[in-house]
């Protein structure tokens, strides 16, 4: 790890001018992540601005019926918060589908949208990356893919987002709320992180020295039939490889409204927002579901070694559904 | 070799043996490590940290109950502050990249991987380790139980395997939920907690023996459960006909 200055800010505002003024400067919170990256080199800040003994903890009731759940609440303290658990159950169970207790104690809300992808080139200072340093080229595209994305993805990266609570926050619509140099804004979820592209060194569309303050849980009555289902190569503590979270309000046999998105095959969290067009107001049926996943996985161009995930992902989305349908619960 | 050597490769031989075996859970109480580091009477913590550090900085850690001031840099992780500077070496590095459980160690009563956390920013905090669980020869009931379950064979993963499954039995009391908790709003308690649910609680810390079926034994056992009897003793009885 390459040496580095420290220092605690006092505030969000505070952190936000260190962070904007000081040449090569990053936040920490739970460093979970970061510190990971430090000791691979691939990053080496000059400075660390800590941002994990400030406010911004709380899970909050808020009028309009939804929750506030600040930054820098660890993903531990928002899957057992008592109303996450009985009226967003999807967010709770994507958070302990992802990491190990270890982890989620000390992680951040904040942090879990920033984490970057686990790809083993972008990991491996040894190869070229366009997301590490870009125009050096992608060696996954012709190398080992099989963990790679099969939605989305550019001739510049196939990396995929490796966050469960992120898949749970796109279904949910959650908003991300961000502070500045020049104040706060919110951004919608869905906005909130990119696609590679041309760029895939940038994840998301904050703007250089934005501090994520709180995620806001949008009123959403039929999430408590909200489902996570994760797909990877061991029984627990590893990165899906395909992930499903869904919600749904079926109303006398025919759908209402749903909510539908994938983990583990795109850049950012994928929400299907075509699949829920073509859901709504149809009957719940086995058939209807299997013509929905089909919609999701329209436009997938699987890799050397990933194509299993297309139909992975259709069996997932069509037993998430199901289940959901029947009211959620554990997968 | 001359024998100034043997003898001092010996003395560190058995030191680092007393360690082991405590870190194993056995009753051998390894000697008090001093750490020419610490100051008895350490400043209190939370100096000023709102101005950049840069190069080695004092810091105060807690641990198990002891308070302890090292020059370290900002970049120093709590786990090779506990085993570098502060002789605290039954806090195990496998992986050092939060893959594996063996660093884990408790801080504030919660459990955390020591290598994923920079020192400097677990000022003020709480922090138990391996070597604080036992009073005097008396062991914690959940390292007690590791032995009498068979929880381990060569040792290395075992004391994070501890302090993690210490705080599995706190968060089973406090309600916490798993990724297999059928009921969300209402978890198991101690007695109900089932295997799946000890595996899953627990898959954040791995074992290259494979020891995991003496690890959840020993954790049924600490739960209140009767844990099936070891494999070994099975064996015994058959032989012994």
């Amino acid at each position: 790890m390459k040496n580095f200055a420290y220092v605690q800010a006092i505030s969000a505002a505070d952190a936000v001018r260190k962070v904007q003024t000081t040449q090569n400067a990053q936040f920490i919170a739970g460093g979970t992540n970061l510190v990971d990256r430090l000791k691979v080199f691939l990053d080496t800040p000059a400075q660390v601005v800590d941002i994990s003994h400030l406010e911004g903890k709380a899970i909050e009731s808020i009028p309009n019926g939804g929750i506030r759940i600040g930054a820098l609440a660890t993903n531990t303290a928002v899957a057992d918060h008592p109303r996450i658990r009985q009226d967003y159950p999807l967010l709770s169970r994507a958070i302990l589908a992802g990491a190990s207790q270890q982890i989620r104690n000390i992680a951040t809300v904040g942090g879990n949208l920033l984490q970057r992808t686990r790809c083993p080139y972008y990991y491996d200072t040894a190869f070229a990356c366009n997301k590490r340093q870009p125009g050096t080229g992608c060696p996954a595209i012709q190398g080992i893919n099989r963990m790679h994305a099969i939605l989305g993805a550019s001739d510049r990266c196939i990396a995929v987002h490796p966050s469960d609570m992120c898949v749970a926050l796109a279904a949910l619509n959650a908003i991300v709320e961000v502070e500045g140099a020049s104040g706060k804004r919110q951004i919608p979820f869905n906005d909130f992180h990119r696609l590679p592209e041309n760029t895939p060194d940038r994840d998301t569309n904050l703007q250089p020295g934005e501090l994520i303050t709180a995620v806001i849980l949008p009123p959403l009555p039929f999430a408590k039939t909200g489902v996570y289902l994760k797909l990877r190569d061991r029984a627990s503590y590893t990165f899906a490889l395909v992930s499903v979270a869904t919600a749904i309000d079926v109303r006398a046999n025919r759908i209402h409204a749903v909510r539908l998105a994938l983990g583990g095959v795109a850049h950012k969290p994928w929400r299907s927002l075509q699949a829920e067009a073509f859901l709504n107001g149809k009957l719940a049926t086995p058939e209807t579901f299997q013509q929905a996943a089909a919609i999701a996985l329209q436009g997938a161009k699987p890799l050397t070694h990933n194509a299993f995930k297309v139909d992975m992902a259709k069996q997932a989305i069509q037993r998430a559904l199901t289940i959901s349908a029947q009211g959620g619960g554990v997968v | 070799m001359p024998s100034d050597s043997r003898k001092s490769l010996g003395t560190s031989r058995r030191r680092f043996l007393g360690q082991a075996l405590t870190a194993a859970g056995t009753a051998i109480v390894a000697p008090k490590v001093l750490d020419p580091n610490s100051a008895i009477a350490a400043q209190p913590p939370s100096a000023n940290r709102h101005s950049p550090l840069q190069g080695e900085t004092p810091v105060t850690l807690t641990i198990n109950g002891q308070t302890h001031r090292v020059n370290i840099e900002p970049r120093v992780t709590l786990l090779d502050a506990l085993r570098e500077r502060l002789n605290l070496t039954g806090t195990k590095k496998g992986c050092d990249h939060g893959q594996c459980g063996a660093c884990t160690v408790l801080v504030d009563g919660d459990r955390i991987y020591s290598c994923l956390t920079l020192a400097i920013m677990q000022e003020g905090r709480s922090i138990t380790t391996i070597e604080g669980l036992a009073t005097g020869a008396q062991l914690h009931p959940v390292q007690a139980a590791f032995i009498e379950n068979d929880g381990f064979q060569c040792g290395y993963c075992t004391p994070g395997q501890i302090c993690a499954a210490i705080a599995l039995l706190d968060e089973v009391k406090r309600g916490c939920a798993s990724a297999v908790t059928v009921d969300l709003p209402q978890p198991p308690e101690s007695q109900t907690l089932s295997e799946a649910e000890i595996k899953e609680r627990l898959s954040g810390n791995l074992c290259r023996c494979s020891a995991y079926n003496g690890i959840v034994a020993a954790i049924q056992q600490a739960l209140g459960q009767t844990p099936p009897s070891p494999a070994a003793m099975i064996l015994v009885q058959e032989v012994a006909g």
